[in-house]
């Protein structure tokens, strides 16, 4: 178990210096507790103390960076087993496999669909993350013209995959100072690989043949001078792999169990391209740092990219969609009604839905309420009558709006007359629920 | 090494539907859904004793707004529940059917009790698989339709759907006088879907009688809230709240047909890929992600996502063999 910031504080030096960042060493050590520091930043911590401290104040899943520069990947570093306990921090790397048989040229054109994988959800790019170059020919010429022809043809972070050292040696040569993610050291040759990333200053990906062979594996190649692991649990099954996932996540973060205290990767096996990503979807919610998979069509990439994202969300920090006029239920002309709601995404969706279920198409003014719900928002006077009346000046909206009347959530009717008289616009109080919406403009826009 | 294994003191309820002959009912087989002892698919800490169950959905009236690829595989038998029905139970292998009496919407057939009575008779004797039956969503024509329903089903132990906190009562009723299980709905939020159940035990139907519906977006679509929710409903089952201890069923279809990634043709955005493989892949992923969550039943619309959800879930119950 880790220590508490009481107890790190009495080891540190107590000289309130605040060289470290925080203004005192107090709160230096809550901030080690909680994982959120490293005691590298303290000048002046002895080394008896060091000791002590190193185990409890190491975050328990080590971060680790595949790549260089804009495109590399942060993974591992995470503190919880449910998204609601706090969040889950590294978005899991997805990682595309191609094997060096193809051949450069084909191998380029593949890397650059790869890499063109970029979609644009709610203001966020969504995009893979890696190419992993896989020596199926068993040849290190072979390997070292598809590493190059790939690392040429795209900027994306790679995973060298091979097991024979001599082949493995030959793509890190192509790739110096671009930090490839080795795969992968197992039983038979781990001394090598070990050695090879340790003098190439590469991450090491390490596969078990079950939990207790990785644990094996991983205290090795750590003992042999690597810092930057990948935890491979070799299973290649669905469930097993889940089980697998779940065990390296809840020993690294509630035993603390240093051999698995690094991000991890999976692998995709099924051969049906639907169960394909079902498969990497369960990886995605269950603790994968990386996914990696052997097809990518865009129909298959764009339901993944979006579950990660939201996986990924923040509980605390909702998504926010951007405060606009929006055309919902087709295109809304002059004489369509409008609506007004809050930039909280779930808000939006849910209002989106029920106007496209009303069959009118609509405007739909969103005003930016930091990502809190109508009530919240009007609770915290985010959502007030002049925030709307200065949003219905400024949106836009008087071009494409003819009428002058919007219409409010039923939940703040309240300022209902406060917003006439900031705006000028004739108030329709709205249902409480937007589920009202369909019966609402039925009965009350007089089409 | 040692595995770290919850001890959990608590689980799941298990809820049947559907009866057969030898329990005063005229289906083949019953579907049971929950009693789960950990979380979902850890094999090495709880048993699954009942696989999760996928419902195909079925209207009583042509649905329009369903997109051209999900209608295809449909295109014979749209405005015959019987068949349509009899498809889904047959050729596409649905372990549920789900009756969505959408016709008796003010704004859409506007039909009323006897109608629904009679689709629901026509579809009990087109198919042998339990039903689900909900009503089409107006309060005041559920409130009306759905006591015949439950009537004209009576003894069939079908899941009536939806009750919610603001109105629960005349479904509950329909479900204790004619052996029906009942769907209890609440807005993402714990403490309603707690508090219904209670409001519903307390009219007389039995807590392993209902199953929750905590409300889902679509991948996309704020899924992430349903998905800790769903994820919060598990422990607390396991962690020993009988009252929050229900099977969870989610509409995974209505969510996902929604989307816009389900929804635009082919040409609208090329960068998405053909329509067909995109919106079955988005309702695939949004009823795999809600599985992992605790989601024990799951209502889909296209056929090939419930063929592949079905084949997930093979893999889910039975790949575990092997962890110590």
């Amino acid at each position: 178990m880790g220590l508490t910031g009481l107890e790190i504080y009495k080891l540190l030096p107590k000289k309130n210096c605040h060289e470290c960042g925080p203004p005192t060493c107090l709160a230096f050590a809550m901030a080690l507790a909680a994982g959120k520091a490293s005691l590298d930043a303290c000048p002046y911590v002895s080394d008896e103390a060091r000791a002590a401290l190193d185990s409890a104040s190491a975050p328990p899943i080590r971060l680790v960076t595949i790549g260089t520069g804009e495109r590399k990947l942060d993974i591992g570093d995470e503190t919880v087993l449910f998204r609601h306990d706090k969040t889950f921090f590294h978005e899991t790397g997805l990682g595309f496999e191609l094997g060096d048989a193809e051949g450069p040229s084909a191998l380029a054109e593949r890397a650059r669909d790869v890499a063109s994988l970029d979609f644009e959800r709610v203001g966020q790019h969504l995009r893979v993350n890696l190419i992993g170059v896989r020596s199926d020919t068993g040849e290190a010429g072979p390997f070292r013209l598809a590493v190059k022809a790939v690392q040429e043809a795209a900027s994306l972070p790679l995973v060298l995959m091979a097991e024979d050292p001599g082949i493995m040696k030959a793509g890190i040569e192509e790739t110096a100072g671009a930090r490839p993610l080795i795969y992968a050291a197992a039983q038979g040759n781990w001394e090598a690989m070990a050695k090879l990333a340790k003098q190439a200053g590469c991450p090491v990906a390490v596969r078990g043949k079950d939990l207790d062979d990785l644990a094996d594996l991983a205290t090795k190649v750590a003992g042999a001078g690597c810092k930057d692991i990948v935890l491979d649990p070799g299973s290649r099954k669905l469930a097993r792999t889940l089980a697998d996932l779940t065990q390296i996540r809840r020993l690294a973060i509630k035993r603390k169990f240093r051999p698995f205290g690094y991000p991890n990767i999976a692998f995709v096996t099924c051969e049906d391209p639907e169960l394909q990503i079902a498969e990497a979807g369960v990886y995605v919610a269950k603790y994968a740092s990386i996914v990696m998979m052997r097809s990518f069509e865009r129909w298959q990439v764009l339901p993944l990219v979006t579950l990660r994202q939201n996986i990924y969300t923040d509980p605390q920090k909702p998504i926010q969609v951007e405060p606009k006029l929006y055309s919902i239920g087709g295109e809304a002309g002059p004489d369509s009604p409008l609506y007004v709601t809050s930039n909280f995404s779930l808000t939006f969706f849910t209002v989106q839905g029920d106007i496209e279920a009303s069959k009118v198409p609509s405007h739909l003014l969103v005003v930016d309420t930091e990502g809190t719900s109508v009530l919240t928002a009007w609770a915290a006077g985010k959502f007030t009558a002049e925030k709307i009346a200065d949003a219905l000046s400024t949106s836009g909206t008087i071009d494409k709006v003819g009428h002058r009347k919007v219409i409010l959530p039923g939940y703040v009717a309240a300022m209902s007359g406060k917003l006439e008289e900031k705006s000028g616009w004739e108030v329709l109080v709205g249902p409480r629920e937007s589920s009202g919406i369909p019966s609402f403009v039925k009965a009350r826009w007089g089409a | 090494m040692e595995l770290l294994r919850e001890k959990w003191t608590g689980k799941v309820r298990e809820v049947t539907i559907g009866a057969t002959h030898e329990h005063g009912g005229t289906r083949a087989r019953s579907v049971t859904v929950g009693g789960e002892t950990g979380l979902p698919f850890l094999h090495f800490e709880g048993e699954t004793p009942n696989r999760p169950s996928i419902a195909l959905e079925v209207w009583d009236i042509a649905p329009e707004e369903w997109p051209e690829v999900l209608r295809e595989p449909y295109a014979d038998v749209l405005s015959d529940p019987a068949a349509w029905a009899r498809k889904c139970a047959g050729e596409y292998g649905a372990d549920l059917v789900m009756l969505r009496l959408a016709s008796c919407d003010p704004d859409r057939g506007n039909t009323g009790a006897a109608e629904a009575q009679a689709v629901v008779r026509s579809v009990l004797s087109a198919v042998d698989v339990p039903l689900i039956i909900i009503g089409c969503g107006d309060p005041d024509r559920d409130n009306e339709v759905m006591p015949a329903v439950g009537e004209a089903a009576a003894g069939e132990n079908c899941l009536m759907g939806i009750a919610k906190q603001e109105n629960y009562k005349s479904l509950v009723a329909t479900c204790v006088v004619n052996g029906h299980n009942i769907i209890a709905q609440s807005p993402l939020d714990i403490n309603i879907a707690k508090q219904l159940n209670i409001l519903i035990t307390e009219m007389g139907l039995a807590p392993d009688k209902i199953i929750i519906d905590p409300m889902s977006g679509a991948l996309g679509y704020g899924i992430e809230y349903c998905y800790s929710i769903m994820e919060r409903v598990r422990l607390g089952s396991l962690q020993g709240d009988k009252m929050l201890a229900m099977p969870v069923i989610t509409f995974v279809g209505q969510e996902a047909w929604r989307a816009k990634e389900a929804r635009e043709p082919d040409d609208a955005v090329p960068e998405w890929g053909p329509q067909r493989a995109r919106g079955v892949a988005w309702e695939l992923m949004t009823a795999t992600t809600l599985l992992q969550a605790g989601a024990d039943i799951l209502v889909v619309r296209h056929p090939e996502a419930a063929k592949a959800l079905r084949e997930h879930i093979d893999e889910l119950v039975t790949s575990g063999e092997g962890v110590a």
